[in-house]
Order: C-alpha cells, then structure tokens, then sequence
C-alpha cells in the first residue's frame, strides 16, 4: 500500500526530501510497519523517530493518522483506512515544546 | 599562502569561516543543518578535508555527519542518500546514529547506575556527543566523548560506533554525577608521544587517564580541591571544565575547573593551582599556544550562577608562564555591558607562524587574534549561540 507521511523540517533536511514521502507499506498496515517502512526507505531516519535498540517512540516526537492521537498506541495498532487509501497522510510531528 | 579554516557549532546549526592566512577577510558558509545543535566538529590531522560533526538535537536524538570535501558537503557516514538500501561496506543502515553502551558480561560491564543531582542512583542513559577527537593517525578512528559520559569510538570512518567500556566500567563510576549541562564526556587528549595514552575528563566526576587505548582508566584527580562537593579532595566528583595540552609537551596538562585553573606536570598524577592573579578562575575554555608551551589562555566568568565576564568586559587572559601570572587581552573586545558565556569547547588556536586564537560566544560571536591575543577582530557577529570552535590551519 502506498501510504503518505509528512515529517518534521528536522527529519527532512536529514532525509533530503520534501514535507511529504509516499512509502510502499507492507499489509496489515500498522503503526509499526509504517515506521518501519520511513526507516527502511530513509535508513538516514534511524534513531530519530524510535530508539535504535527499544524502538520505542522517542518522548519528543508524536504520531497522528485522520485527526487521532497515535503517540501512545501499540506497533500492532491498525491505522485508519483514510491513510491506507492514500487520503491522508501520516503524520510524524516534533512535540511542541519550550518555544 | 596557507589558510585557515573554522568550525563553528552553534546551537542551531554549523558555519565554516574561511581565511588566508591574513585572517582578516572570512568567507562564511552555512548554516548546515539548520535547526540542529551541532555540539562539536573536528577535521582528522592527516586528512583536514575529512571532518566528523556532532549534530544533535532533544526531539530526534543524535546524528553522525561527516565531510569527505573541507565542510562544503555533509553526509551521515554509511548511509545512502535516500535509497532503501545497506551501507556499500555491508554494514547495518542508520548505525552511524547508534550509541548504545556495552553491557556484554564478556567485553563489558553491567550498565549501572551513577549519581543523580539529589544523590539518587540513575541508570546510564545516551543523550548525545558532545566532542569528537579524530585519531592522530588514521583519518577512519575518531573517539567520541558522550552524555551521560562514556567514551565510544569508530574504526570505520564514522559508520559504527562501538563504547570503550572500560572508563565507565571504572569502579568510581556510581560516585560520578552530572554537572548542569549533564553528565558529559567533554575533553579527549591524544598524546602524540604515547600513541595509547588518553586523556578524558567529565563533568562531573573529573579527569582520567587511559595508558592502554582506552582499555583501563585511572581517576588523575589529586590536588584538585573542590568545595562543593562532600570531600573537596575525592578521588573522583570534581567539575573538571576542560583540560589542554601542547603536543610537544603531552605530560604538561592544563585545567579550567568549575572554580580553578590548574596545572599538572606529569600526566596528571597530581596538580596544582595557577589562578595567580585572574580576576575569576571560574570559567570554562582554557587553549594553549601553538609554538610556546608554557603560553596559556582562559576567558575568566564572573561565578557559576553567573555565567558572563566580570563587570561586562570581556577578557581573555593570558599568562606567559604556564599559569600564575596572567594578563589581560582586551584590545578589540568588548569592554562594557558585555554579558556572553565561552563554552568550554568554543576556542582554539591556528599553528601559523603568528599564532592564531579563536573563540565564540553564546552571543553569536566570533573572535579571532592573529597575534596571539594582542589584538582582536570580530569575525562574525550574529550566530546562533557558539557551542564550540575547532581551527584547521591549511
């Protein structure tokens, strides 16, 4: 599946891409698989978004799909068809903070 | 006519600035990764053009970049440039980002727990790089000092990193604590006279010496005396700002401590103070001359609460005599209402016939004296905050 994630400005620039990658997803979709996808395809990405060893979220970075809160849901969550149909995208966001 | 270059980390991004040897005309590139805090970058001593960056930031963790071309491309060592693919040499993609201390029972040691601020027991825990000191001899070695502190090192030119176990494996290392910018390894010494003599220094646990590459350490503490802490002469638990060396000289250490400027002459085994005359031997940079050994300079800081020149005139200190007697360096520099911080890495010398000194500021400030601190220029004026200061004399 084809599915959009928009990153960071920071993750961009590491990545050299622009705000939005398409990424070909293996099924099930899942919160992990889609991570694992922007890891694999953007290998330059690793450790900036889950812990190399963990692979836990980092505290600082935050997950949204079709307006719902992914930050906190487990690997295996299923992500939202809109995002799997390509209608909207994944979002990987720097939490707000200090500024 | 040979030039210089430097390397500026500045909290939100890197610049190279670029000079004949005049220094009086800067080319200034930048920023590279614009939004990042680039901790510290050094170029290798048999390959200037190759230079290693810290880049590093609280949301998205510590990146690896190096330049094969003198600061004008950057990349993250082993990784392709946006291709689903393993590294060329077959290593793992994205370990040029991995610190990840040895708790292997055979090469390692259990991670433990150190000192927290309220004297709690905290697990180690990797929050970044704060300075990488390329080997001596072969450009693809390169060390680098960490928070919470540990010493890793690459073999690979900066594709994998791998800890040095034995420094945090020390048995002081539960006494160890962080010092307000955090438990950080900030000062690697290569001793170009004994190629497996190191020396480290963290804040706060003090300065330590390796005679075996890195294998085993041993705390080189006494006669440091802090009252801040429970036993102000511990072995280990000293605030050890930065310390300084002159290759030609590599038994004769030089100190900022948290208060302080010492000096040892024999590889640290014991030390003595040389704040003589400073208006403040608070303070955190301390930089030898390139030709004159005994030639030392520090930017005195009014305390540890508060982190700016005293009375708003900034002054870099000189002494001609290894310490002791010190002399104020202000022609060029600001004078009043002057209130910027030197971090304990942003200075450094050029090896110019008239050497070359270079500091900046956490005002954005660069400054350089290419008379060895008689006269100062400034060279760029509005940086983000200056973490730190390497010169690569070309």
């Amino acid at each position: 599946m084809m599915i959009r994630v928009v990153l960071p400005a920071h993750l961009r620039g590491l990545a050299k891409v622009g705000s939005e990658i398409s990424l070909d997803v293996r099924e099930p979709v899942t919160l992990g698989t889609v991570l694992d996808a922007v890891e694999s395809q953007y290998p330059a990405l690793c450790g900036t978004i889950r812990d190399h060893v963990t692979r836990k979220r980092r505290p600082l970075v935050r997950f949204f799909a079709n307006g719902a809160d992914y930050s906190h849901q487990p690997a295996d969550a299923a992500i939202p068809d809109a995002v799997i149909t390509g209608d909207e995208p994944f979002i990987i966001l720097g939490a707000i903070a200090g500024g | 006519m040979r030039s210089v270059r430097i390397l500026v980390g500045t909290r939100k991004g890197a610049f190279v600035l670029t000079s004949d040897g005049n220094r009086e005309k800067w080319d200034i590139s930048g920023p590279f990764f614009g939004g990042w805090s680039v901790y510290h970058m050094k170029g290798s001593p048999v390959d200037p053009n190759r230079i290693y960056g810290s880049v590093t930031n609280d949301w998205f963790g510590q990146i690896i970049q190096r330049s094969d071309d003198g600061g004008a491309t950057w990349y993250q060592p082993g990784i392709p440039d946006g291709e689903s693919a393993a590294s060329p040499d077959g290593a793992p993609p994205g370990e040029s980002n991995k610190f990840v201390y040895n708790t292997s029972a055979k090469t390692g040691k259990p991670l433990g727990t150190h000192q927290h601020y309220d004297g709690s027991q905290q697990p180690w825990a990797f929050k970044r790089v704060w300075h990488l000191e390329p080997s001596l001899t072969n450009p693809d070695t390169v060390y680098a000092g960490a928070e919470d502190a540990a010493l890793f090192r690459t073999v690979d030119g900066g594709v994998s990193w791998h800890e040095l176990p034995g420094l945090r494996g020390h048995a002081s290392a539960a006494h160890w604590a962080p010092g307000a910018g955090g438990m950080c390894l900030h000062t690697i010494l290569l001793n170009p006279e004994k190629p497996g003599r190191l020396y480290v220094a963290i804040s706060s646990a003090g300065t330590f010496r390796s005679d075996d590459e890195g294998g085993t350490w041993k705390p080189i503490n006494k006669g440091l005396h802090s009252d801040y802490i429970p036993d102000p002469a511990a072995e280990v638990g000293h605030c050890v700002h930065r310390i300084a060396m002159h290759a030609a000289r590599p038994d004769v250490l030089f100190m900022q401590k948290h208060w302080d400027v010492m000096r040892s002459d024999d590889a640290g085994e014991s030390w003595r103070e040389v704040s003589g005359n400073l208006p403040s031997d608070f303070g955190f940079p301390i930089e030898v001359h390139a030709h004159e050994p005994e030639t030392i300079y520090v930017v005195p800081i009014k305390s540890d609460s508060e982190h700016y020149p005293p009375e708003g005139k900034l002054r870099v200190y000189r002494s001609r005599t290894g310490g002791d007697e010190w002399e104020a360096l202000t022609n060029g520099l600001p004078q009043k209402h002057c209130y910027v911080n030197i971090l304990r890495d942003a200075m450094a010398v050029d090896t110019l016939d008239s050497c070359g000194v270079y500091f900046g500021t956490t005002g954005g400030q660069v400054y350089v004296s290419p008379d060895s601190g008689d006269h100062w220029m400034t060279i760029a004026r509005d940086l983000p905050a200056v973490l730190s200061i390497e010169v690569q004399t070309l």
